[in-house]
Parts: structure tokens; sequence; C-alpha cells
């Protein structure tokens, strides 16, 4: 291992704006996205629940 | 084993939800040992010093975003061929993810580039040609939002994409066809690795990483489409809210 200490890790060698910029962007863009399917979810079944429902009590009357 | 049976929504659905927990656990954890290995075994670069650690989302990030639009392309070919409702939805379900990783692969490059080359972007034929993949799948995703009749839709978007194919080796060949500020292949399968031995491992880790994440995001927004393009997929539901619809009848 070459970081002696935290903050060496951190700084990166001078690079650790770019490096970590990266990895925080990657990081930030898959969590939206599986938080964003994970809603998209959430509404899909929810309006499949009403249509199921709501259609059942129409062709009860 | 009678796989032509999944092709139906209904056999894929409930196979895609077992499926995913699966790829979801294997991708975080080959996520957890490629950045251990990418941050602390692999070493300095000699001559990029630690700014090329970078190269373990960007390469990934850069293969996926090629990779991911031959998939759907061959999804959207595949479709057209057979007419497969099941096909079309998983060339929908794979272009946002492909984007994502294309507009990944532009911006950890503009993080690698102003260090390395003193700017953010330069017009070369690399960078101009993923710039270009992004668009196409801007493209790709507005068109299907723009055309209300589905099956329309699909066909354009698909006929659109198959179209677009020939970008993806442009891109991959750029840095041979044209003299380019981007550094060419570090990993060839002509000519092997130039990299260190754990500076390729760590890369190769996080490439497989993504691949798996890739897979579990993509069933997952099959799925929904799935649910948004039947009306009434029952199959998914809870036994007692079909219970419940029944006893309000």
């Amino acid at each position: 291992m070459q970081w002696g200490s935290a903050s060496e890790f951190f700084a990166m060698g001078g690079y650790g704006l770019y490096v970590w910029t990266s990895f925080l962007a990657t990081a930030l863009c898959m969590l939206w996205e599986v938080l964003a399917l994970w809603r998209r979810r959430v509404a899909a079944r929810a309006e499949q629940r009403a249509a199921l429902l709501g259609g059942m009590d129409e062709t009860a009357t | 084993m009678n796989w032509s049976k999944y092709s139906a929504p209904q056999a894929f659905y409930p196979l895609a939800g077992r499926l995913i927990p699966w790829f979801a656990v294997v991708a975080v954890a080959l996520m957890g040992v490629g950045l251990y290995m990418g941050f602390f075994v692999a070493p300095t670069d000699f001559q990029q010093g630690e700014s090329y650690r970078i190269i373990f989302v960007h390469v990934p990030a850069a293969w996926m975003s090629m990779f991911l639009y031959v998939v759907m392309a061959i999804w959207a070919g595949v479709g057209m061929g057979l007419n497969a409702r099941l096909s079309f939805m998983m060339a929908q379900a794979i272009a946002p993810t492909g984007a994502m990783f294309t507009f990944l692969a532009l911006l950890t490059g503009a993080m690698w580039g102003k260090p390395t080359w003193g700017a953010w972007w330069v017009w070369d034929a690399r960078l101009t040609s993923e710039l270009i993949l992004l668009f196409q799948y801007a493209g790709v995703m507005l068109l299907r939002t723009s055309i209300d009749d589905m099956r329309r839709a699909d066909r354009s978007s698909a006929v659109f994409s198959l179209v677009g194919v020939v970008n993806v080796p442009i891109i991959y060949f750029s840095v041979q066809w044209w003299n380019t500020l981007h550094q060419g292949a570090s990993v060839s399968m002509s000519t092997g690795s130039k990299m260190a031995a754990t500076m390729l491992m760590a890369m190769l880790i996080m490439t497989v990483a993504f691949w798996f994440y890739s897979i579990a995001v993509i069933l997952a927004r099959v799925r929904c489409i799935v649910v948004e393009r039947d009306s009434l997929p029952v199959w998914d539901e809870k036994p007692a809210v079909i219970q419940e619809a029944v006893e309000a009848r």
C-alpha cells in the first residue's frame, strides 16, 4: 500500500478533486438510477392495483 | 429446460424478479473488491501519478456504454425480426442505463483530461464519437416518447438504434484510425495488456461489477415496463389483493 495517512489518501497525490469527483459522480448516478427505478415500480404497481380494483367494481354494477 | 417459454412477459416477469437480487449482490461485492484493489493494491502510475486511478470507473463505463448499445440494437433487431414484444421491452429498458454510462464515460474522461492534457474537452475522434453515442441514446429515448402508438414507437426506435450501431466500431477504433489526443488502447486482444497486473485486474473486476449492475437494473426496468404496458398483469399481484377484488364484485 502506498498511502502513509488518510489525508494522503484523500489528496491522491494532488489529483484528489479529479479522482473523487469521478468516483462520486459514478456512485451518485448509480444510486439515483436504483432509487428512480424503485419509485417507478411503486408507481406502476399502484396504478395496476387501482386498475385491478376499479375494473372489478365496474363489472359488479 | 425450455427457455423459449421465457419469451412471454408473464413467464419472464417472475424469473427476472428472482434473478435481480443475485446480480445486485454480485455487483456490490465485486465493486467492493475492485475499489479495494484499485485504491490499495494497484501501484502509482510512473507517468500519470494518482490521476490514472480514474481508469477504474472511466474504462468500465466507456466499455459498458458501447456494449449496452450493441445489446440494445440486437434486442431491437430480434424484436423486428420475430415481432416479439419482450425483445422491444428489453431494448427500451437498456437505453437509459446505456445513456448513463455514456454520460459517466464523458464526465470521468473530462476529469482525467484536465490534469493530463490541460483541457476538460477536446474535439478529437474518440471524444466526439462518444458524445455522438450519447446523442444516439437520447434520440432513441426521445423517439419512443414522441410516438403514442406503442408498436410504431417500438419499430421506429428499433430502426434508429440499428442504424446507429455503425458508430460503435468508429468509437472503438478511433484511436487507431485517427491521430487522437486520447491515448490508445491499454488492453488489446492482439497484443495483450500494457498495464501492471494488479491495475488490469482491478479494472476488469470493476468492469464485471458494472456488467452485473447493468443486468440488475435493466431487469428491474423491464419489470416496470411489463407492468406499465399491460393493463391488468394480475400475475404480479398479491393473492390478498386479488381476493379483495373478487369480493368487491
